[in-house]
């Protein structure tokens, strides 16, 4: 079953077109990376999503209306963002009573035993934690709703390697379990290509590359050229191409690895060369 | 739906148990709507405790017949009564301006809306606290410190070998225990749109929320002062702020004679006064757009 569908999904600010007619189609169990650089449009679409803003166009998350119906929407879709911030005068205690208090699917015990096996007191202010411990206790608070969407966005800014590394391994292991779907923003590229399984770049309100991670390796082939075989190379229309130590590094998309093979080392580029290639070059 | 689907979809919380929840989380972030009254009640109580000294003489010259010493007796009752009153309101009006802006300033706005709690259920709660917990914890605390008071004098007279009756029939806190909430209840239903107005300019105003509460009210009354020196302006705003009291507290709303009968209180006249019915209409109004605003609000 889809998770979100949107069919030409705009959103003009007053001086600019945040998004500018977004195709998405995220089927449960997926984690998705949203990607682009600052100003492309992926806070609006999450806010889209998330039912915190109106928006043209068709949009659909669990078979919902988000601006009309996030109150209900609200029950199966949970979301952390660099923007949403726990409210500091707020104790350890009183954020479990009151979620457990307002949220139909919280578990408490859940949560609690996820706190144990951080350093967080229950009687602390949240002004009083570090910035990872807030993050570790939001991530409590929310892994322990049975949600069906999971939207984060930002969710590692500003945290220690640490942090972030700890935050997505508890996030595998003890939230995603095949049937949630999980939307994630980030800079930190790197950091989530190895636990996504699509990547969707938007860039200035459109997206410009949507597919799986198993297609994404298949379709993007790194080559080291021989310094031989680079005019070659070349001819085949590489979408990238840079220097590294004195070496060609050149980018294809959709081409015969065998092929390329011959011309020197094949690898499979990262996300962050694909985005540099598609969106750097776009620019 | 399938079944399967039915079983995973939990049935939404009942409202009042939401409600409840929010309303507990305004008190944890406003400690001062329960705090001020309490302090303010327990300042007038080292008060009364260092004047008891006075009260078997003053006790004795009213049981003589002695009219003016009546005061002496009864007034600290009814004076912790309105120091309370007082303070609440005030910090009613300091609330309902910031309650709508701080979640904004602070950011937190975006994690409250990540619960599944509407916008208006929010507003209602955030409303709830100066109109309805208020007015409640207000006469708990004039309530509970009357009776401290009671007993203390009670202990007082006693040992000063005079009759505690003498004392009881002076002060007639059944009487004050029944007007005080009659009171506190219109006075609520009068001043429901002033608050009403003071959280829709909260989910609005980026910064000085007092300013635009007050200064469409107040600009006005400054021209009308200056050009024609009449105040039907600063009339109109002292009565919404402050003539709830009036209603409430004096016989007929006309502010002459204090109320001390039960008798003398006449809801039925106060019904039919339209101005009651036109301010909860305009309160309606002002929390809906309250709502309205907050929906499409992001953190400033």
């Amino acid at each position: 079953m889809a998770c979100i569908t949107a069919r030409g999904l705009r959103k003009a600010y007053k001086t600019t077109l945040a998004l500018d007619g977004v195709d998405l189609n995220v089927e449960e169990g997926r984690i998705v990376g949203l990607i682009g650089p600052n100003g492309a449009g992926k806070s609006t679409a999450l806010q889209a999503i998330l039912g915190l803003t109106e928006h043209q166009g068709d949009l659909r998350v669990l078979g919902r209306d988000p601006w009309t119906e996030r109150g209900a929407l609200m029950r199966d879709v949970c979301f952390i963002a660099d923007v949403a911030v726990l409210p500091r005068w707020m104790r350890v205690w009183q954020a479990l009573d009151f979620v457990a208090g307002v949220h139909p699917r919280f578990d408490r015990t859940k949560a609690e035993g996820f706190l144990a096996r951080t350093q967080i007191q229950r009687t602390s202010r949240i002004r009083e934690l570090s910035k990872g411990m807030v993050t570790q206790l939001h991530l409590a608070l929310v892994m322990a709703i049975d949600a069906r969407l999971l939207v984060l966005d930002e969710p590692t800014l500003g945290l220690d390697l640490l942090y972030r590394k700890a935050f997505y391994d508890s996030l595998l292991n003890d939230y995603f379990d095949g049937s949630r779907t999980i939307l994630v923003t980030t800079h930190q590229v790197e950091e989530v290509q190895h636990i996504l399984t699509d990547v969707i770049f938007l860039n200035r309100g459109k997206v410009v590359l949507d597919c799986s991670m198993d297609a994404f390796e298949e379709r993007y082939a790194e080559l080291v050229a021989a310094p031989d075989r680079l005019a070659e190379a070349r001819e085949l229309r590489p979408i990238h191409e840079r220097q590294l130590f004195g070496r060609s590094i050149l980018i294809f998309d959709g081409a015969d690895r065998g092929r390329l093979a011959d011309m020197g080392e094949v690898r499979t580029p990262s996300l962050a060369d694909i985005f540099v290639a598609v969106i750097g070059g776009a620019s | 739906m399938t079944i399967a689907e039915e079983l995973r979809e939990p049935p939404p919380l009942p409202r009042r148990r939401v409600m409840s929840w929010l309303i507990r989380r305004e008190l944890w972030e406003h400690r001062a709507v329960l705090a001020a009254p309490l302090a303010t009640a327990g300042v007038g109580l080292i008060g009364f405790l260092l004047s008891s000294f006075a009260l078997p003489s003053a006790l004795r010259a009213v049981a003589a017949g002695d009219k003016a010493h009546r005061t002496l007796v009864l007034g600290p009752y009814s004076f912790m009564a309105l120091a309370v009153l007082l303070v609440g309101m005030l910090v009613a009006v300091a609330y309902s301006l910031g309650a709508l802006q701080g979640e904004r300033r602070d950011r937190s706005l975006l994690f409250w809306k990540s619960l599944p709690v509407s916008d208006n259920l929010t507003v209602l709660s955030k409303a709830a606290v100066p109109i309805l917990v208020t007015p409640v914890v207000t006469f708990a605390v004039v309530f509970a410190a009357q009776v401290l008071m009671l007993a203390w004098s009670t202990l007082v007279v006693a040992a000063n070998g005079l009759s505690p009756a003498l004392l009881w029939t002076q002060v007639k806190l059944d009487t004050m225990w029944l007007v005080l909430p009659y009171g506190l209840l219109i006075n609520a239903v009068w001043q429901a749109p002033v608050y009403a107005w003071f959280l829709l300019v909260s989910a609005w105003a980026r910064r000085v929320p007092i300013l635009w509460a007050l200064g469409p009210f107040l600009a006005p009354a400054l021209v009308e002062a200056m050009a024609f020196r009449t105040s039907h302006v600063g009339h109109f705003i002292v009565v919404r702020l402050l003539g709830g009291l009036a209603q409430a507290f004096s016989v007929g709303g006309k502010a002459e004679q204090a109320v001390d009968n039960v008798r003398q209180l006449d809801p039925g006249h106060i019904l039919a006064e339209p101005d009651i019915w036109l301010g909860l209409l305009f309160a309606a109004g002002f929390l809906a757009a309250a709502a309205w605003l907050r929906r499409r609000r992001e953190p400033t």
